[in-house]
């Protein structure tokens, strides 16, 4: 027989001022989900260019690269594959029975680590751009 | 009493598939993102240089399999949170339908992809 539980507990955006960590850690691994999933789909297209000719491909790659608006998206882009692999990496380990005691802690510590390597990772990004 | 939307199902594989491949994903992308933005420059990319790594068949095969894993870890990703807000029936047919062959595109344009920098399979 499965096993009810209340969805308006859980599921409803709505009630986000009643969420606890383990429920924004499951917002943000879907949120995050959803990006890379989207971006793969872009990424293969952008890299598809490759099949027309390899300066289109060339081309195509520095064009964009020499945006800020693309360098910082990539920012952004590093933040939520860091915080996906993180989080997910926390889940792998309560899926396993590891650390279940300290989830809320784990998640704590996958968007600290998440901040702190976005922000180290900021003149990577963005050398060159202005020059 | 509440109904129970989950996308687990007791005897299948999906559950599973999604795990090994997140455990897989998690040294690839970070592998992918640390060589192409830290060591190699984004900016600096060429054709040449694509060209180099993935005539390479060792490199070629991991962007294979991370393309192919990629690909299930995120479609099957959307599938199932589809599936947790409550998606049933005959949409769930046509969800999953549309998924399958957005897979199938991606995939296949990835593969066509990889053939042109490497110039055929690198063997």
């Amino acid at each position: 027989m499965s096993q009810s539980y209340n969805r308006g507990l859980i599921e409803d955006f709505g009630r986000w001022r009643e969420f606890s960590a383990g429920m924004w850690a499951w917002v943000f691994h879907k949120f995050t989900g959803w990006v890379l999933v989207g971006y793969l789909f872009t990424h293969i297209a952008v890299l598809s260019t490759a099949l027309q000719s390899p300066d289109a491909y060339t081309t195509t790659i520095q064009s964009l690269e020499s945006l800020l608006v693309v360098r910082i998206l990539e920012v952004g882009l590093l933040s939520v594959a860091v915080f996906h692999i993180l989080n997910g990496l926390r889940l792998l380990f309560v899926d396993l029975g590891v650390g279940l005691e300290a989830q809320d802690k784990s998640f704590y510590a996958s968007l600290l680590l998440t901040g702190a390597i976005a922000v180290a990772s900021v003149p990577t990004f963005l050398a060159g751009v202005f020059g | 009493m509440a109904e129970r939307y989950s996308s687990f199902e007791a005897g299948g594989r999906r559950w599973l598939w999604q795990r090994i491949t997140a455990a897989f994903l998690v040294v690839v992308l970070a592998f992918h993102f640390f060589l192409l933005h830290f060591v190699n420059h984004a900016d600096e990319v060429t054709f040449a240089m694509s060209q180099a790594r993935m005539q390479e068949l060792t490199y070629f095969s991991l962007m294979i399999l991370f393309l192919l894993t990629a690909t299930f870890h995120g479609v099957n990703g959307v599938y199932n949170a589809l599936i947790n807000q409550g998606l049933t029936g005959s949409r769930k047919t046509a969800v999953k339908l549309v998924l399958v062959v957005a897979s199938a595109v991606v995939i296949v344009q990835g593969v066509r992809t990889a053939l042109a920098w490497a110039g055929g399979v690198p063997i």
